[in-house]
C-alpha cells in the first residue's frame, strides 16, 4: 500500500470550498522503455478516485494513464463548513491504494 | 515504435488491469467501476458511446475549456473545464489523437459540486481536447486545439 502519496487541501472562501489534490504516482502508460535495460516499464496508473465530505460522496473519477504523472486535480463545491472532513482515496490498476483526510480551512 | 505493436500491447495491459480490478475488493464503496471498454475505444465517438451510452452530443458554447495554445511538453498539459450548464452530472476529458483517447471522467456525486474541474493531461500530438458534459440527461460537447511540440504519451 502506498503511503503519504497525497497532498490535499480544502479551502473555504466566499461560500465555496475548493479542494486541491496532488498525488505522487508514476501514471506509467506501459509503452515507455527503461533507458538502461531497454525493457518496457509495466503500466501503472490510477483508475479510481473518490472524494468524500464527512463521509458522503462529492466526486468520483475514473482515470487512464492519459492523466499526467503526479496527478493534479481541483474542484469546488458549495455548502462546506470550516472543520468538515474531506477525504480523498485512490486505487491503481495494480491494486495499490492510498487515502488522505483534511479539515476544511479558511 | 510503430503503432501496431504498441496498440496490441496497450490492449494486453488494459486486459491485465481489468483482471486486477476484478481480483481486488474495492476499498471504498464510493468508487465507480472502471469502464474498460470506454478506455479501450480508439476514437472519440466510440469512447463517448461506450462511456456515456449515446453518440449524440450537442456542441455547446456554455462550456469553457482553458488550455495552453501551445504545449511544449505534451506530458503535462494543464486543462480547466467550467460551464454554465445546469445540473452537470459529469465532465469527461478526451484527447482526440491519443492512443487511448479517453483520459478521464469526473462524476459529481452531489448537487453542491460546481461544474468545474482542473487537472493535467498527456497529449501525444497536436489535437483537440474534447470536454463532454452530461446535463439533465443530455450530452454537450466543446473542443479546443492544443499544439503539442513534444508528445507526451509513449517512450
Amino acid at each position: 500500500m502506498a503511503t503519504n502519496s497525497i497532498r490535499l487541501q480544502a479551502k473555504f472562501k466566499d461560500g465555496l470550498t475548493e479542494v486541491k489534490a496532488l498525488i505522487n504516482h508514476p501514471m506509467e502508460t506501459g509503452s515507455r522503455k527503461d533507458l538502461k535495460s531497454g525493457k518496457l516499464i509495466p503500466a501503472q496508473y490510477i483508475e479510481d478516485v473518490a472524494v468524500l465530505s464527512n463521509g458522503k460522496p462529492l466526486l468520483t473519477a475514473v482515470w487512464s494513464f492519459g492523466i499526467s504523472k503526479n496527478p493534479y486535480c481541483a474542484f469546488q463545491f458549495k455548502g462546506g463548513k470550516i472543520g468538515d472532513k474531506i477525504k480523498l482515496s485512490w486505487k491503481d490498476n495494480l491494486g495499490e491504494t492510498d487515502s488522505a483526510e483534511v479539515d476544511i480551512k479558511e | 515504435m510503430t503503432n501496431l505493436p504498441r496498440r496490441s500491447f496497450l490492449k494486453g495491459t488494459l486486459a491485465t488491469g481489468a483482471a486486477a480490478v476484478a481480483a481486488t475488493v474495492l476499498p471504498f464503496s464510493a468508487m465507480a467501476d472502471w469502464p474498460k471498454a470506454a478506455f479501450e475505444a480508439k476514437t472519440v465517438e466510440d469512447a463517448i458511446m461506450a462511456l456515456l451510452g449515446s453518440p449524440d452530443t450537442v456542441v455547446s458554447t456554455a462550456i469553457t475549456i482553458e488550455v495552453p495554445e501551445i504545449a511544449e511538453n505534451g506530458a503535462v498539459v494543464p486543462v480547466k473545464v467550467s460551464s454554465t450548464l445546469p445540473k452537470v452530472e459529469s465532465i469527461t476529458l478526451i484527447s482526440e489523437k491519443n492512443p487511448v483517447p479517453l483520459v478521464a471522467q469526473f462524476k459529481f456525486e452531489s448537487d453542491a459540486v460546481q461544474p468545474f474541474i482542473a487537472t493535467r493531461i498527456k497529449m501525444s500530438e497536436t489535437s483537440n481536447v474534447v470536454a463532454v458534459l452530461k446535463s439533465e440527461g443530455k450530452l454537450y460537447v466543446a473542443r479546443k486545439e492544443v499544439k503539442v511540440t513534444i508528445g507526451g504519451c509513449g517512450g
